[in-house]
């Protein structure tokens, strides 16, 4: 008995209630896959599902990933590393500058005014793109932030070796 | 950290979507999706009790989901190293878990951009709604139990290891990286720390937050304006009729026409028809209740609806014990032109066919002549410009 869970875990890489897991998992999916085959544009389903994850993981990560990176090499933070004393401006620009991207991706269609049509049928207001407050909203982060990073510096004036 | 919050949060998320399916009566097959096997929570009665039951859980349901977003994306972000693994796959066991993290991330992800579109109106996707977001949260929901069967060990000791308190009070100059985990998440090469793990939550937090503040005016009249980049955060004018509409008259396809002094309801029940015009259900007992109207996309408001009882009418169409009724709307096409109510929705004493809206005659948008308001009724099936209602009885 030992033997052959032995002989299954190196064959599979590990215990037999994983295995089981899996199974169900994709006993689940499969029984949808199946069942939304003849539906009207399930492809395009697929895309948008397989998609979301590949835009997230190859677009969006790597480019917040560069630009925060950007960010620290033009305020040198990488080469000052644990200069606790030094007020850095890293977080000051990072914070509203997520803020604003999280509030972008979030509003999007909101703010480009996409879908007018369905937004009349449904509300039966004319829509407005939102671009403007959502940078009014943006610009206000950054002044908050701003300000708040002032006055930290001014907090501690001759703290500088 | 994060993960616990989304342990904790994402299943009120999937019941209240499932919920949401509920809401819509399956029984009477007007759910969309009609047909979903048996992946759909055990049959059961809607209730009418407390009114503002669909307004919370639809409200927490769309709320919820996007203030999980940046929760969501923090917790991708802390993952993302294992996704560039190399060599790929070791084992068998770690092919088949990798794919079930595809399921796992394309869902969560998949429910988030569907659930935002639909909300805003911008149908980019263009497949239906319904089915894509009821067989997403399945598919899901079953990676999500899995992954969570599998990890919560690794969890629990991952938050023994080390005293959260510590690591929260601990400054930045002193945050250190994870000691090596199991599973190689933990940079073998860290950067300096340029934020404190408290400051790394308090950000995810202030920016849920932020989106939170920005979303829950949808459903708190108060706060309507708050809502500044949502559609529902704009209230279309002021007065009586000042509160926002879900399908204007103008799209619905119907307009003075229709609805005009030679408009009549037909009640029927069995054989008899009874026909009324406005005037006669006006001389109608009336009765008055302040009730919330909650939308599937998750706003709301409460207003104070007057009309005739429908279990009146259900008595007038000579039917007093109904077992259900399908309510008509004079508009010709569209999904939600008509909707069966269950005995209960019927006989409720706050169930109303509304002819009046604090105070005035409901206008043209709001459903003029006459609409349905019925507690806890997702508003798709609160019917508007109603033409006829059909009672059943119970051998009918
Ligand atoms: C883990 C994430 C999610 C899961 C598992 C989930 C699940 C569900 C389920 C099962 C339904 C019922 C669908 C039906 O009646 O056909 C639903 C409805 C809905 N969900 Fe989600 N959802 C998620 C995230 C979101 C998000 C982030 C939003 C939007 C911000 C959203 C918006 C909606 C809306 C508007 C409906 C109502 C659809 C309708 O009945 O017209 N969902 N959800």
């Amino acid at each position: 008995m030992r033997e052959s869970t032995g002989g299954f875990r190196a064959w599979y890489g590990t215990g037999l209630r994983h295995l089981v897991l899996m199974v169900a998992c994709f006993a689940v999916t499969g029984w949808i896959v199946l069942r939304l085959v003849g539906e009207p544009r399930a492809e395009r389903m697929l895309l948008w599902f397989v998609g979301a994850a590949v835009v997230h993981d190859l677009l969006l990560f790597p480019v917040y990933a560069t630009a925060d990176a950007a960010l620290r090499r033009l305020l040198g933070v990488d080469a000052h590393p644990g200069s606790g004393a030094r007020v850095s401006a890293l977080n000051h620009i990072r914070l509203p500058a997520l803020a604003g991207g999280l509030l972008f991706l979030v509003y999007l269609p909101g703010i480009l005014g996409q879908g007018g049509s369905t937004y009349l049928a449904a509300t039966g207001q004319h829509r407005q793109p939102y671009l403007s407050r959502w940078l009014a909203i943006t610009a206000a982060l950054f002044l908050v932030s701003a300000v708040w990073y002032a006055i930290r510096i001014s907090r501690r004036p001759c703290r500088s070796p | 950290m994060y993960g616990l919050a989304l342990l904790v949060s994402l299943p009120l998320v999937i019941v209240t979507g499932l919920l949401d399916y509920a809401a819509y009566g399956p029984q009477f097959g007007q759910a969309l999706p009609s047909d979903v096997g048996w992946l759909r929570l055990p049959p059961f009665d809607w209730p009418t009790r407390p009114a503002w039951l669909f307004r919370l859980t639809q409200g927490l349901h769309v709320t919820l989901g996007i203030v999980l977003v940046p929760v969501v994306l923090a917790k991708l972000w802390s993952v993302t190293p294992k996704l560039f693994d190399w060599p790929p796959a070791r084992s068998l066991a770690q092919v088949l878990e990798r794919l079930s993290l595809l399921l796992l991330v394309g869902g969560i992800l998949f429910q988030i951009a569907t659930g935002l579109l639909n909300i805003q109106y911008a149908y980019l996707f263009g497949f239906d709604f319904y089915t894509a977001h009821y067989f997403g949260a399945w598919v899901f929901t079953a990676a999500f139990v899995v992954h969570v069967v599998l990890k919560l060990p690794r969890l629990v000791s991952a938050l023994r290891s080390r005293s959260p308190r510590g690591e929260l009070r601990a400054a930045r100059a002193a945050t250190r990286a994870e000691p090596a985990d199991p599973d190689g998440l933990v940079a073998a090469r860290p950067g300096p720390a340029t934020e404190t793990r408290r400051g790394a939550l308090a950000l995810v937090g202030g920016l849920s937050l932020l989106l939170g503040a920005l979303t829950v005016g949808q459903s708190l009249d108060p706060l309507r304006r708050t809502a500044l980049l949502l559609p529902r955060g704009r209230a279309p004018g002021g007065g009586p009729n000042g509160f926002p509409v879900n399908r204007a008259a103008a799209a619905a396809g119907v307009g003075e026409a229709d609805t005009g002094r030679q408009w009549r309801l037909a009640l029927r029940g069995g054989q008899r028809t009874a026909t009324l015009d406005r005037d006669q259900l006006l001389s109608l007992p009336q009765h008055t209740a302040e009730l919330p109207i909650a939308c599937v996309e998750g706003w709301s408001t409460r207003q104070t609806w007057t009309g005739v009882r429908l279990r009146d009418l259900a008595a007038l169409a000579g039917v007093p014990a109904p077992v259900s009724a399908t309510v008509r709307s004079l508009e010709r096409a569209g999904l939600f032109n008509q909707a069966v109510l269950a005995s209960h929705q019927i006989l409720d004493p706050d169930a109303l066919l509304a002819l009046r809206v604090n105070g005035a005659d409901l206008s043209l948008d709001h459903g003029y002549p006459a609409r349905v308001i019925v507690p806890a009724l997702p508003g798709v099936h609160c019917t508007k410009w109603v033409n006829s209602i059909e009672f059943r009885a119970r051998n009918a």
